[in-house]
This record gives C-alpha cells, sequence and structure tokens, in this order.
C-alpha cells in the first residue's frame, strides 16, 4: 500500500533542477506590469499630504494610486476587524504602504516608491507592551482569562512560592521564497490570481471585495510555496489585492513581489510575549497552582491576534496537569508590524511559559529538571492493553483502580496522553542519566566552557480553534485511461501535504502514487477552503480525498461486482488491480470499461472534524480533535567569557501516530526543531527608539545556518497510532516539532546555572549577549 | 559594454550595462527561472551559480554579480548541471534519495553549491554550504546528501573553460592600466568582488556612475612570498587567501573560515575589505595585529604606510583621488596572534566585536603587545591605553585584570541591532580574558567543543 511509505516529496526532482515553479518564475505576457508599495518612515501620525509629482515622472511608472483612487474596499483583514491595504490619514508603523506604484519593471516601481514626499505629523507611539498596557491600547475590550480551581489559594497555600518573569522575542518566517502574486485580467472583469498565498480562498474573497464583484469571478490558483510558515496566511492579501486592482484599472497582467527588505519590513511576524508568573508547589516540585500574566503584542491591525494569543493561553498546561491555574492574556495595540501567525501561532509562546515555571521550581528545590517535569505530566492514558486494567476511555478490569483521564485548564480530558511511555524510551535511547552527569563532570573542571543538558516535552492541540475552519473538500477524477487527477484544498509550502495525499488517494485505488497526478490548489476546483495552517494539512485533505476516492471506488465496486455476480464488498483494489472472485482485472481495464458502461468516474469529497466544540471566550469545550506528542533531549555548550554558545547533540522522539510518510514527518521534525531552535537563539528582532525594524534582511536577521543544526541529531517515531480515527490513524505533524526547540533554551540556562547559585533567568532569544547577561544573574 | 561568456556550454555576447546583475539578466532576459531571487544582497545563497575560468570552478551569488564581471568565464546555473540526456548531477539525485528538499526554493542555490564543493572535491561540508540558507529542513538531510555523493564521479558535462575575448575598456589587464585609467577618472567606482558595492545597486538603488571592474588585473592577485612577509595583492579573494592564512596564521585563518560564506569569499578581495573602510571589515583588525603595511598607489606614485593610519575616522581613508589599494604586506609568522570573532551566528555573519591580539612575553614580562578591535569605533583601531597597561608588566591574570578598565579609556563602543554598546565592551575585555586562558592551553572555543 501506497501510504506509510517513505516516498520522496513529490516535486523532488523538479526542485534539484530548477524547474519547480513558483510565482515569480510564471511565464507572463511581456506586458505585464509590475508594483511596488511606498512605505511609511513614521511610526505613527496624522499624514497632512502626500506628494506624489516625483513617483509619476520617474522612468517606467504607469500609475499611482492611493487609498482614495481604490475604486472598492481598502481592506485586506483577515479578522472581521477592516485593515487598509493603503494608508488611509493616519500612519500606523513605520512600513504601512501608503501608496502603490504601477511601473513597467520590478526595479522601475522600486525606485519610483522611494520618491514619494509624505508629509506626516507625529503623534505618539507606543511600541512596548508596557506602554501599550499603561495607554490601555488593546483589541478585545479587555483581557481573556481561562481558569481551573483557584490559583491564587493554592498558590498562597503552597510550601514554596516562587515568581518570575520570561522576554521572548517574535520571529520573522524567512520564508525564501518572498511574498508574490500576479493577477491577469480576463473577459468580462474577471480576474485570475497566482498566489504565494496559504490560503487561496482567502485571497478569492478579498480580491472579490477590492474588485467590487463577487467571488465566482475570481480564481486564485497556488501551485507551491517556497516556504509559508504561517507567513502566508493573511499576508499575502495585500499583493494579489494590488495586482488584481492594478490589472483591472490598466488591462494588463500586474505582478508584485516584495524584495526581501520590504518584505521583513511590511509583513508581520510572530507576535513576541512577555509572561510573568507565580507558583505554588511543594518539596518534590509537585505544582498546585500556577498564574500567567501573558502579554501579547499585536501590532497595529488585529489580523490573527486573537486566536494566537488563545492558542497561547491553550498551551500554558503544556504537558502538566496543574490542579490549580489562571491565564489572563492581553492583546496589546502597538506601532509595529502587525504580528501575525507563525508555525505554533501562540502555542510556542504559552509552552515556553510553563517551561520555564518547571525549569524555574527544579532550579529552586535542586532536582532534576526532567524529574520534576514528569512528576508533574498528566496522566498517562497510553498504558492500555493486558496487565494494565486500562482501555482507553476507563477501567477495564473491574478490579482496577477507576482513574479517569485528567482535564485541562479548559476543561478538555487529555485522553491520549503518551508523554511518559515517551520520555522514559528517550531517556534510555539518548542516554541522558550517563550524559547529564558527564555534564556535570566537565562543568566541575572546566572554568571558562561550560555544557548544559535538558529534556522538554511537547504536547499540542490540533485542530483550528476557530471551529468552522474545520471542513475540507476534495475533487478526484479519474480518467478513461485510469490515470488519476486529484485535487484538494490544502496548500503545498514544502511540508509534503501533496505526496501524503497523493499516497492515500493512491491506497484507495489499490495502485502507485505515481499513478496519482498532482494539480495545483484551485479555489475553482474546491471552493471555500480553510487555510492551509494548524498543522491540519493532511487531516482534513487527506480525508476529504479518501472520501472522494472512495466514492469513486465504490462505484467501480459496484460495477465489476454486479458484473461478476458478486458483492461490491468483496471487491478488492490491491497491488493495481481490481480483485473480484478469482480475477485480478488491471485498474486500467475497469477503468476504460466503467466509461463505457457510463459510470461518473469523477467525485468530490468532503471532511468536517467531528467532536471540537469550544466557547473561547468562556474558555471552555473540546477546541481540539487530539493532542501531537514529542519529547527532546538537547546539550549544549556555552562560553562563559562572551555567552557565545552552540547545540552539540539533540535527541528527539516524535508521536506522529500511524506515519502516513515516516520521510516526510521525520523532515517536517528535523526542520521544525532547528527552527524553533533558531527562535530561541540566534534570531534577535531589534526596533530602533522610532520604531523603525534594524534587522531587515539576512545580514541583520540570523537564521540558523548549516553548521547550527546538532552535531549530532538523531531523531525517530513514536510507535503508535492515533486513538481518533484520522486518516489511516496518522497524526499532524507540521507545527507540533517546533515546540521541541524549547529543549535548547533550557538546556542553555541548565548550562548557564552552572555558573553560580542563582536563576539565569534566560530570555529569549538567548543570544550570546543574552546568555552573558543571565550568566551575571547566576553569578550575582 | 559588449562581454561575452559561456551559459550552460553556450557562448553569449550581449551588451551589458555595468550595474545589470547576472540574476536579473538570467531570470528576466533569458528565462532561465531556476536560479531564484532570495535576499538579492549575497546572504541566502539562493541565486548560486557555478563560474568557471582558468584558476578553477567557484561559486558565486548571481544577485551581486554584475555582468561585465563574468565577462571571458563560464557560467552554469541549476538548469546547466543536468546532462545532455536529462541524467541528473549525483548531487541532484542524492538530494531527491535524500529528501534533502521540503518547499524547494533555496534548493537551486544548494545544489549549484553542492555541486561546486562536489568539483573540487570538498568534504568540508558545513562551509561549502555556509552561504547557503535553508527555512525548511534544518540541513541534516542535505548535508547526507552531500556526504553520500562525496564519492560520485564529476560528471564530464560539468567542465568549461574560460571563453577567449576581448579586454574591456573599463575592465584593466594590468595594475599599470588600472592606475593609467584611475588617474585620468578619479570619480570613477572601482569594482571588485562587489560584495558591497553590489548591494549599493540592488538594495541603495544607486546609479554607480563611472565604473571599473578589476578582476581581470592578474597581477592584483597575486601572493609574493619574501622570505620574512607575505606581500597580498589587492585583488587577491578571501578563498584564495584562506589556505594561505592557514599555513601560516591559523587563528587568521579560522576567523577568515567564517568570514562571509565561500560565495562571498570566492568574490570578495582584501583589498576591497580595506578600501572599503568598514568599522566592522574584519581584515584590518588582524592586519593592525600583525603590523601589516599598506601599499597605495596613484597612477605611478606609490606609497607605503602602517595599516592603521589609513583609517581616518568613520567613512574617511586616507586614500587621495584617484588612488587605489595595491596590496598589502604582513609578516609570516606571528606564532602569538588570535582572532576573535564575535557574532549572532557563527557563520556567515558580521561581526558584533573582532579582537585580534598578538602579545609577546620574554622573561615573564610582556615585551610586545598589538591589539586590535574591529566593531568597538568608527574605524577598527588599535587599542593603546590597554597595550601601554600591558608593556612591561608580568604576564599575569593580575596583570589582564588590572588593564580591564583601560578598554573604556580606548573605545566607547555604541549600540545598534547587533550588539548593545555595554556587551560590546564586556566581550571586548573578556576576549583579553580568553587570550589568556588560551595561551596558557586552556580549551575556550565552543567551535572545538565536540558532543
Amino acid at each position: 500500500m501506497s501510504v506509510a511509505k517513505s516516498l520522496p516529496h513529490d516535486a523532488a526532482p523538479l526542485h534539484v533542477t530548477g524547474t519547480a515553479r513558483y510565482v515569480d518564475d510564471i511565464p507572463l505576457p511581456a506586458n505585464t506590469l509590475h508594483l511596488a508599495f511606498g512605505l511609511s518612515e513614521v511610526a505613527h501620525g496624522e499624514i497632512v499630504s502626500v506628494d506624489l509629482d516625483a513617483v509619476w515622472a520617474a522612468p517606467g511608472v504607469i500609475t499611482v494610486l492611493t487609498a482614495a483612487d481604490l475604486p472598492h474596499e481598502n481592506d485586506v483583514s483577515p479578522a472581521p476587524l477592516p485593515e487598509p491595504m493603503l494608508a488611509v490619514d493616519t500612519v500606523h508603523y513605520v512600513g504601512q504602504p501608503i501608496f502603490l506604484v504601477v511601473a513597467t519593471s520590478h526595479l522601475a516601481a522600486r525606485k519610483a516608491a522611494k520618491l514619494g514626499r509624505i508629509d506626516i505629523k507625529p503623534l505618539p507611539a507606543l511600541f512596548s507592551v508596557d506602554e501599550a498596557m499603561a495607554a490601555d491600547s488593546r483589541f478585545e475590550d479587555g483581557p481573556r482569562i481561562y481558569s481551573k480551581g483557584d490559583a491564587a489559594q493554592a498558590i498562597s497555600q503552597s510550601p514554596h512560592i516562587l515568581e518570575g518573569s520570561i522576554e521572548m522575542g517574535g520571529q520573522e518566517h524567512f520564508y525564501l521564497e518572498g511574498q508574490a502574486a500576479a493577477a491577469m485580467p480576463q473577459e468580462g472583469g474577471d480576474m485570475i490570481v497566482y498566489s504565494s498565498t496559504q490560503h487561496p480562498t482567502e485571497i478569492q474573497h478579498k480580491v472579490a471585495h477590492a474588485l467590487g464583484t463577487h467571488m465566482n469571478a475570481v480564481r486564485v490558483e497556488t501551485r507551491r510555496m517556497g516556504g509559508g510558515f504561517g507567513g502566508k496566511e493573511s499576508q499575502g492579501n495585500a499583493l494579489a489585492v494590488s495586482c488584481a486592482v492594478a490589472a483591472s484599472i490598466t488591462g494588463k497582467p500586474c505582478k508584485m513581489r516584495y524584495d526581501r527588505d520590504d518584505d521583513m519590513i511590511i509583513t508581520g511576524k510572530r507576535h513576541d510575549f512577555r509572561i510573568d508568573y507565580r507558583v505554588g508547589f511543594d518539596d518534590e516540585g509537585r505544582i498546585s497552582g500556577v498564574e500567567f500574566l501573558q502579554l501579547c503584542r499585536c501590532g497595529w491591525s488585529i489580523d490573527l491576534s486573537l486566536p494566537v494569543a488563545d492558542r497561547a493561553m491553550l498551551h500554558a498546561d503544556n504537558a502538566y496537569a496543574i490542579p490549580n491555574m489562571r491565564v489572563e492574556s492581553h492583546r496589546l495595540k502597538t506601532n509595529t508590524q502587525s504580528a501575525t501567525a507563525y508555525r505554533g501561532f501562540g502555542g510556542p509562546q504559552g509552552m515556553l511559559g510553563i517551561e520555564r515555571v518547571l525549569d524555574h521550581v527544579a532550579h529552586a528545590i535542586g532536582r532534576d529538571p526532567m524529574e520534576v517535569r514528569r512528576l508533574n505530566y498528566y496522566r498517562d492514558m497510553g498504558d492500555t492493553g493486558p496487565g494494565t486494567g486500562q482501555r482507553f476511555g476507563g477501567k477495564h478490569s473491574p478490579n482496577a483502580e477507576d482513574i479517569g483521564p485528567e482535564t485541562t485548564h479548559y476543561g478538555m480530558p487529555v485522553e491520549d496522553f503518551v508523554l511518559h511511555g515517551m520520555t522514559e524510551a528517550l531517556v534510555e535511547k539518548s542516554d541522558y542519566f550517563r550524559r547529564k552527569a558527564a555534564v556535570s563532570e566537565w562543568n566541575a573542571s572546566h572554568a571558562t566552557l561550560k555544557k548544559g543538558i535538558a529534556l522538554s516535552p511537547v504536547k499540542f492541540g490540533i485542530s483550528f480553534t476557530l471551529t468552522h475552519l474545520n471542513q475540507a473538500g476534495a475533487l478526484v477524477h479519474v480518467y478513461q485511461d485510469g490515470s488519476i487527477h486529484m485535487n484538494h484544498g490544502g496548500t503545498e509550502m514544502g511540508q509534503g501535504l501533496f505526496q501524503k495525499v497523493a499516497q492515500v488517494a493512491a491506497a484507495r485505488f489499490g495502485v502507485g502514487a505515481e499513478q496519482v497526478k498532482i494539480t495545483a490548489t484551485d479555489t475553482a476546483k474546491v471552493p471555500n477552503t480553510s487555510a492551509t495552517a494548524a498543522s491540519s494539512g493532511s487531516d482534513l485533505n487527506g480525508m476529504a480525498v479518501q472520501a472522494a476516492c472512495d466514492t469513486i471506488r465504490a462505484r467501480l465496486a459496484s460495477f465489476v461486482a454486479e458484473r461478476a455476480g458478486t458483492d461490491p464488498a468483496d471487491v478488492r483494489f490491491e497491488d493495481g488491480a481490481v480483485h473480484v472472485g478469482n480475477q485480478a482485472l488491471p485498474f486500467e481495464d475497469v477503468v476504460s470499461d466503467a466509461y463505457l458502461a457510463r459510470i461518473s468516474l469523477s467525485s468530490t469529497g468532503f471532511y468536517a472534524t467531528p467532536k471540537v466544540a469550544w466557547d473561547r471566550i468562556k474558555g471552555e469545550g473540546r477546541p481540539f480533535f487530539y493532542f501531537s506528542y514529542g519529547v527532546a533531549v538537547t546539550e549544549v555548550v556555552v562560553d562563559t567569557l562572551t555567552g557565545e554558545n552552540r547545540i552539540l547533540r539533540a535527541d528527539i522522539l516524535h508521536d506522529c501516530g500511524a506515519s502516513l510518510n515516516p520521510a516526510i514527518d521525520i523532515g517536517q521534525i528535523e526542520g521544525g526543531y532547528v527552527q524553533g531552535a533558531g527562535w530561541l537563539t540566534t534570531e534577535e528582532l531589534i526596533w530602533d527608539s522610532e520604531g523603525r525594524l534594524r534587522t531587515h534582511a539576512p545580514s541583520t536577521y540570523k537564521i540558523p545556518a548549516c553548521s547550527d543544526r546538532p552535531d549530532i541529531f538523531n531523531v525517530s517515531l513514536w510507535d503508535g497510532e492515533n486513538r481518533e480515527k484520522t486518516v489511516y490513524r496518522s497524526k499532524a505533524v507540521g507545527e507540533p516539532p517546533f515546540m521541541l526547540g524549547i529543549s535548547a533554551h533550557c538546556a542553555l540556562s541548565d548550562a548557564v546555572a552552572a555558573c553560580g547559585a542563582g536563576y539565569p533567568d534566560l530570555n529569549a532569544p538567548a543570544t550570546a549577549e543574552e546568555v552573558l547577561a543571565s550568566i551575571g544573574r547566576a553569578r550575582s | 559594454m559588449q562581454i561575452k561568456f559561456s551559459l550552460n556550454g553556450e557562448t553569449v555576447e550581449l551588451e551589458a550595462a555595468a550595474s545589470r546583475t547576472l540574476l536579473d539578466w538570467l531570470r528576466d532576459d533569458r528565462g532561465l527561472t531556476g536560479t531564484k531571487e532570495g535576499c538579492n544582497e549575497g546572504d541566502c545563497g539562493a541565486c548560486t551559480v557555478m563560474v568557471q575560468d582558468e584558476t578553477g570552478v567557484r561559486a558565486l551569488n548571481a544577485c551581486i554579480l554584475f555582468l561585465p564581471q563574468i565577462h571571458g568565464k563560464s557560467v552554469r546555473t541549476v538548469e546547466g548541471l543536468t546532462g545532455p540526456g536529462a541524467e541528473l548531477h549525483p548531487v541532484q539525485a542524492e538530494m531527491v534519495r535524500h529528501h534533502g528538499s521540503q518547499c524547494g526554493f533555496c534548493t537551486p542555490g544548494f545544489v549549484v553549491s553542492m555541486a561546486v564543493g562536489h568539483t573540487n572535491g570538498r568534504c568540508d561540508h558545513d562551509d561549502v554550504l555556509a552561504g547557503n540558507l535553508c527555512r525548511c529542513t534544518g540541513y541534516a538531510p542535505i548535508i547526507r546528501a552531500a556526504e553520500a555523493a562525496e564519492d560520485a564521479p564529476v560528471p564530464d558535462w560539468i567542465s568549461d573553460g574560460p571563453v577567449p575575448c576581448d579586454p574591456l575598456k573599463t575592465a584593466p589587464e594590468s595594475a599599470d592600466e588600472l592606475a593609467e585609467w584611475y588617474a585620468a577618472h578619479p570619480d570613477a567606482t572601482l569594482v571588485s568582488g562587489a560584495t558591497d558595492v553590489g548591494l549599493w545597486v540592488t538594495k541603495g538603488l544607486r546609479d554607480l556612475g563611472e565604473v571599473a571592474f578589476l578582476n581581470r588585473c592578474r597581477d592584483l592577485q597575486q601572493i609574493e612570498d619574501t622570505g620574512d612577509t607575505l606581500r597580498i595583492g589587492a585583488g587577491v579573494t578571501m578563498a584564495t587567501l584562506l589556505p594561505v592564512l592557514r599555513d601560516h596564521h591559523p587563528s587568521y585563518a579560522e576567523m577568515v573560515r567564517r568570514y562571509g560564506s565561500e560565495q562571498v569569499r570566492q568574490a570578495a578581495t582584501i583589498g576591497g575589505n580595506i578600501a572599503n573602510g568598514s568599522p566592522i571589515g574584519d581584515n584590518p583588525p588582524a592586519l593592525i595585529a600583525l603590523g601589516a603595511e599598506l601599499h597605495l598607489r596613484q597612477d605611478n606614485n606609490r606609497r607605503q604606510i602602517p595599516i592603521e593610519d589609513f583609517f581616518l575616522d568613520y567613512g574617511k581613508q586616507d586614500r587621495q583621488p584617484g588612488e587605489f589599494v595595491e596590496a598589502v604586506t604582513l609578516a609570516k609568522s606571528a606564532p602569538n596572534l588570535r582572532c576573535y570573532k564575535l557574532s549572532k551566528r557563527f557563520d556567515q555573519d558580521i561581526s558584533a566585536v573582532l579582537g585580534c591580539f598578538d602579545i609577546g612575553v620574554a622573561d615573564g614580562v610582556v615585551a610586545s603587545a598589538r591589539i586590535a578591535f574591529g566593531g568597538m569605533a568608527g574605524v577598527p583601531t588599535l587599542a593603546h591605553s590597554v597595550i601601554e597597561g600591558l608593556l612591561g608588566e608580568a604576564w599575569s591574570f593580575e596583570t589582564i585584570e588590572a588593564v580591564l578598565p583601560r578598554f573604556s579609556d580606548d573605545f566607547t563602543p555604541m549600540s545598534d541591532m547587533r550588539a548593545s554598546a555595554d556587551y560590546r565592551l564586556k566581550s571586548a575585555q573578556n576576549m583579553l580574558v580568553r587570550y589568556w586562558h588560551e595561551m596558557a592551553g586552556e580549551q575556550v572555543n565552543v567551535l572545538e567543543v565536540r558532543p
């Protein structure tokens, strides 16, 4: 069967030969026009005057548009609150688009865009979360609060109480392919848009509004992205809308791609957070209560900040059964880029908060943080089967202790917890105890270089927390020659979604994956899709494609069964053949015969995730279908003179359920870990006092390079299946491994703690400078 | 200007504007879209191309490579790596087999860098690929692919030679020609590797005006061993210099290993790094610590100055109109030289602080000391007060501690996106402490620790 096979990415042969086509590679007519935005250089202010004479006069300029020139809606928001594409009256951050240049070349547009003379009367600007809190500058009317039990009382009655705070920076997506879109005007005002987007339906929706037309007049196609990571969930709207509007006005094809610096200055990034905490615990480190204050910097517009901040709250427990918990979340509005979706979608920030608490508690009582983590884990529901007296869902043997699942601080039972077993296995596999002892020995004998080691777990909730998004559609055709054409609403950004889903389609028909043609995501084929986000791509689209295939398969089965006089239920699709009775008919022949017998060989498919129901205001319900799990051990070395540090080794055990493609899943885990570790170490976003982003290119913003990966990097998959009925019992893998990178941060904290008795209070990113500062705290 | 080169085995002649990049030409005019634009400043490697001439095969960033720079050379893009029958190059085949691509956008640049490394028999993959960023894979499968391809033979279709061509008026063939031309055009911009000037065009959107390209001045690319010293021509690339430094100044060489990336070192010249006058160029502090002499030439007038005297003030050098850097002379032996490069990321990052130390001890007393820093002031400079505090004192940890306060006499660093002023000062001080520990035999480099 084609599932569970480590097939290469479907486009790998195209990638390595340079023939995989991205938006900027699509051949367009010679009269194509090119677009660039003129940007605000002021963080907050009133636009007094806009002088575009020099822009108009620049070589190659065809037209220049301001907000007033837009024919219909000036809105690129993915949320109910509007977000103007071009500034109206007021600017809200340095980098906000004010006008749009349409020119004969990309370079001409970029040059002209620098020539606008915008007179802006500055207004007071808010940059930090403290400034925003003081000014009560926020989205939503007040903080969201999710709670369980009485945290304040539990903490006050605890033998030990700690308080602390951790700052964690944002993160630039640094998709290698920058934002890009192109629009081709059609007859009757229709529009075809090519967009590097995770959300073609959103592009279609925003373009239709901008053109004053209906969604049925706009077709959006996305073959692939050169990386997305959440950065192309909403941030491509402005380019696609610009292209469509300019194409509509000029009647010519229009293309827009951001230069890298513009991309980093204009678009949103991961939300930075400060998380303050109070925790009560006993001598063993068992936590009785935690209070979190999550201050989330959202930037100037709402974008996806509310669900991001919600997800941070929903991961404030991570893997720990904390009986009393209170999470208070403030979504703060500042004069900076509008922070947006980024792999993990707030989960990493919430999780780093609780992992810091565990690290701090362990330090305070002088225990191995790994043991304190295990002590506080949710009850393991994975230990089922003979001898345990337990089955999923409750006790099996009448003599067994009646232990049900524990619930999270938002009331969801944790029914699939497997981290006890996974941790045990990884501790052994990674030789944790011996290495922990070796690290201690090293630190006792080395004054300048210190080592650290840490284990951290991940429990990540799978589903969109906005419940209605948990749906997907597919369209499958079987042509009369037996070849299969597969389409679904998911987008390919490198994660291997298309290949995994093609493997599902091939498995349903019992043919090889190479027989399934993978096609570009297209709003004209599958409508009303959700963003490819929340790690949901394979879960949703795999099931939708399976449903479509099964419809066709059932027709074929009935056809051959009737012909052979047997029961359709006895027909099997395997090894490229349709097995009926004693016969094995080639799949192609059956298809060809079915065509002649006038049987439909095309079907849509649809899937809606069961069980999920969530009230985000109350903070109650089941936001997630299930949880994905992982655990990592990281070892690091730190230079105590400069704070320079690096990862020596990482060992990972990750739960993908029954993996659809182990090689692709391992690729997500390796890549996710390195990206997560990058977030917490070298990737630092710096704004100056005027609100200008100073790290707006790879020369100043440092994602991990080749040599930053761990010297020893062991990744393996936990052997298990999803207890929920997902596609072939697999689990989502896109986001969860990102948070395994937290173990690198904890290991750095461990190394710094070897420098002195004080708690390191290590913030993120742990740049060399931050590590040196933290060494100072440990020694004081 | 009319240029001639070979592209994927086919000779191309065209009229090229001086500031037209190879990348733009490949994608926009030639329709070869396999080569990608990731950053347009030479920091991501998505645009890497293979360039060959009589001196060898190298990887270069096409986004900051002006068309006149490839005059007379052969270029292979990702499209030119496959064989005549569409056979995959071994690195391409291994990348597929080892799942080395995910989104695929960085992949063309990676496979070209890998193919160049493969052609040159390189197995130091982390260094070969330091200039190629990948956001998806975490690099592990890419390295597995590079290792798997190591023993495969170099495909015969890969080799190209130089292309016979006529000299260009604005690309002098010798230092003499350059000197004469530049004296007559003192306002022109000299372009050697274009790793900095390239950004004036791609990011600053500047018009360069009159330009001369120096990469055909072979006599500027010589390294002369004079016995006690090495005379390095201004046109010597950092890639050419690296193995020479490994023989004579291993610590300086280790710093150069981290300087830019393979693609940048193959373009960047030592002369350009000096003449540019940047306060954060990595060669000057090392050269100052080595007591190097700079050779300047204007027409036929030559002069020689201690290199530290060249850097007058931020953005201002001791260079007359029409005068250019011809060479730098440095000592061949300095066993006590140590260079410490501090940056957010180890590879391919501009230094926040670069400290270079060469301290001589005789009979337990500091007999000589040259300590120079980059990133601590508007120019690369000696730490005069620290040096003064050390000279004649006992070489002891007490002496080190005693001179640390002198750093703030020498330097008032600034805060920027790379580091705060406090951190710069503190880490500069600690580099002297590190130097003490290193000379005492202690392990002080995290890069040398293995799991």
